[in-house]
């Protein structure tokens, strides 16, 4: 083990410092460990990672481009931008990365059923899709709130097969589908495996699901040594649980020079009750299995996030981006539905790249600072996902009636 | 001796324990139902502590949860919801029940200090596993507080262990995989897990979960030390919120469930 490293985390018992471990009902926890078994053999099995890449490059479609979005960076006056196309995958997120990984270790358990939360809706398709790619049965659980507003992905996870469970209780969202999954999981532990939508959960499922997506920054690195000779100044990535932001900064966290950014949902703002920027408006606290930075009462009651982008509206954030930020080796800032609305606009005017309203909050932090960087200064974004499901939303926050086109 | 070990000393016959979330539906109806609930004859009251997300609660526990938030429920109140029992009841050993954010927020040292001077007796915190239990077992440690561990159908041998490292008042055996007031476990599925069990300790072994008639606790009671009712004393409160007769009614439904246990 290199000393002085980031990358050594976390512990054995899962820890990240004093955040992340396996705070579950002692009915999972022979499962839980029987998970880190099966995932310890995985990793160090080239058979695995075989099977993984053949997938990845053949299914996803990796790796995915490095494209330097020109129009942007003149648009800007500043630093060059370039986007990690993420959302040129398969499914159209960075997400089937990891759905693609557990999958296979689910498989090798010998799992026969599937279940999975979902927010907007993109962790529910990926999984959907492995799920009908391998032909295992699969139940995702969604908000109903979260079920009214994403009625297309509700209908593609049906296509592909998949049972879309309404969740009713609390808000409706994100965080109710989650207690609800593990409700299920609890319910049938013998056959189930629980395919974990982001960096977040008990151990394993943090490192877990940042080593499927680490792919991210690994191909980042390759290509944008070939096109600039250099490493990025800075990444930019957009975080709710964190997984697209993770996969992309793990593998630069031992490069002094390469700054990191991550950009948090500020809702209405960050000093309003109306954001899901955990980071920088909640504290330490503990739920969904793990130790991490929630919003949540003086009282320990856990509160509702707000975010115009439903993938962002997550109260919590997973545990190694909270202890990234102890460290201080990540920056984290935020940005406010309204800011990302505009990048949202702007991007897909100048580059013809419809981004996610997840992706365009780090875009709109990229608007923010890239002209006032040097001109041979290298930005690189992660765009994490397409925005083909969210235009639904932007129309109705841009006052316009689709039905009257 | 603490009160729940004297509370299983006294017994000649299994214990029931009686189930309510505080401050459902309010605080005064609350502490109201809690009486009724050592009136109706419950050996010992497991007080649950009401948060947002309760993970390992079926739908009737987690509705319990959100009218008290509702209603003004806090740690502070639960606590002081103790306190106010103790003030006419120093028999009937409390064990406050929940997940550890609350307590976690409220202060480790803090929650121990308080919620054993207010007189509560032990402690079952859901997502504590022992992997990660130490920070609250150091914290309870110069309190006169049992740290209740959970035993489930998934805990096999290698489990066993650990999970008896540090436990201490009685056991609680979950009889199923799966939230509570859902399913119920084959009692002789159970008996034969809990004969493993015993094998290894001498701490009384309550079984819970799915456990709603008298007819249910004379069968479980026949296989264990203790025998939880919870989600069917919580529909009770909930059926008759705002009625001046719930608490009656709980006591009727708790001397009913007792008898099954003379």
């Amino acid at each position: 083990m290199q000393k002085n490293s980031y990358k050594n985390m976390p512990d054995e018992n899962g820890h990240f410092g004093p955040y992340g471990g396996r705070y579950v009902a002692e009915t999972l926890m022979p499962l839980i460990l029987s998970v880190e078994a099966a995932w310890k053999e995985a990793k160090n099995d080239p058979a695995f990672w075989d099977e993984f890449n053949a997938l990845a490059k053949d299914y996803i479609g990796r790796p995915s481009p490095m494209y330097l979005a020109q129009r942007l960076t003149d648009h800007l006056g500043g630093a060059k931008v370039y986007f990690k196309r993420e959302e040129l995958n398969h499914t159209g997120a960075h997400k089937i990365n990891h759905c693609i990984g557990q999958i296979l270790l689910a498989k090798r358990m010998g799992k026969t059923r599937i279940i999975a939360e979902t927010g907007a809706g993109q962790h529910g398709v990926a999984t959907a899709t492995v799920c009908a790619l391998f032909n295992i049965p699969c139940t995702v659980f969604m908000g109903a709130t979260d079920i009214e507003r994403q009625a297309p992905n509700v209908f593609r996870m049906r296509l592909l097969g998949a049972e879309v469970r309404s969740v009713t209780s609390g808000a409706g969202t994100l965080k109710d589908a989650m207690n609800e999954a593990m409700r299920d999981w609890v319910a049938n532990v013998h056959d189930t495996y629980y395919l974990i939508g982001t960096v977040a959960g008990p151990h394993p499922f943090p490192e877990m699901v940042r080593q499927f997506q680490s792919v991210i920054g690994t191909e980042s690195r390759e290509q944008l040594l070939e096109r600039e000779g250099k490493l990025p100044d800075l990444l930019v990535a957009c975080i709710g649980g964190g997984s697209n932001a993770l996969g992309m900064f793990h593998p630069f966290l031992d490069d002094a020079d390469v700054e990191i950014c991550g950009v948090e949902a500020g809702g209405h703002g960050v000093d309003t009750d109306k954001h899901a920027a955990s980071l920088n408006g909640g504290r330490l606290g503990v739920l969904h299995g793990m130790s991490s930075y929630f919003l949540q009462d003086d009282d320990g009651q856990i509160t509702e996030a707000h975010s115009v982008s439903a993938g962002l509206d997550y109260p919590g954030i997973g545990p190694e981006h909270a202890w990234l930020f102890d460290e201080k080796r990540v920056n984290y800032v935020s940005v406010t539905d309204d800011e990302a609305l505009e990048a949202f606009q702007m991007c897909t005017k100048l580059e013809g790249i419809i981004p996610a309203l997840e992706s365009a909050h780090a875009l709109a932090h990229v608007m923010k600072i890239a002209g006032d960087m040097p001109k041979d200064k290298v930005i690189l974004l992660n765009m994490s996902g397409r925005g083909d499901k969210d235009i639904f939303t932007v129309a109705k926050k841009l006052g316009i009636d689709m039905g009257a086109m | 001796m603490s009160r729940i070990e004297t509370t299983f000393k006294a017994l000649n016959r299994p214990a029931l324990i009686s189930f309510i979330t505080a401050g459902d539906p309010d605080y005064a109806q609350s502490l109201s139902a809690m009486k009724a609930l050592a009136a109706g004859g419950a050996d010992i009251i497991e007080l649950g502590m009401p948060f947002t997300d309760p993970m390992a609660d079926g739908p009737a526990i987690q509705l319990a949860s959100e009218r008290a938030l509702k209603a003004g429920a806090s740690m502070k109140t639960t606590l002081q919801m103790v306190r106010d029992f103790r003030a006419d009841n120093h028999d009937t050993p409390i064990v406050l029940m929940g997940y550890y954010n609350p307590v976690l927020q409220y202060g480790l040292e803090a929650f121990a200090k308080d919620a054993s001077e207010a007189g509560a007796d032990g402690l079952i915190i859901v997502d504590i596993p022992p992997e990660e239990a130490d920070p609250l077992l150091d914290a309870i440690q110069p309190y006169e507080l049992d740290l209740i561990r959970l035993i489930t159908p998934t805990s096999d041998e290698t489990r066993l262990p650990k999970l008896l490292n540090g436990a201490s008042g009685f056991l609680y055996y979950v009889s199923i995989t799966g939230v509570t007031g859902t399913a119920q476990a084959d009692s002789q599925a159970v008996a034969a897990h809990i004969n493993t069990i015993k094998q290894s300790t001498d701490l009384p072994v309550a079984i819970g979960f799915g456990i709603k008639t008298a007819d249910d606790v004379q069968r479980f009671a026949a296989i264990g030390d203790a025998v939880v009712v919870g989600s069917a004393l919580v529909q009770t409160v909930a059926d008759n919120a705002g009625n001046d007769q719930m608490p009656e009614m709980l006591r009727g439904q708790v001397d009913a469930l007792s008898k099954a246990l003379a």
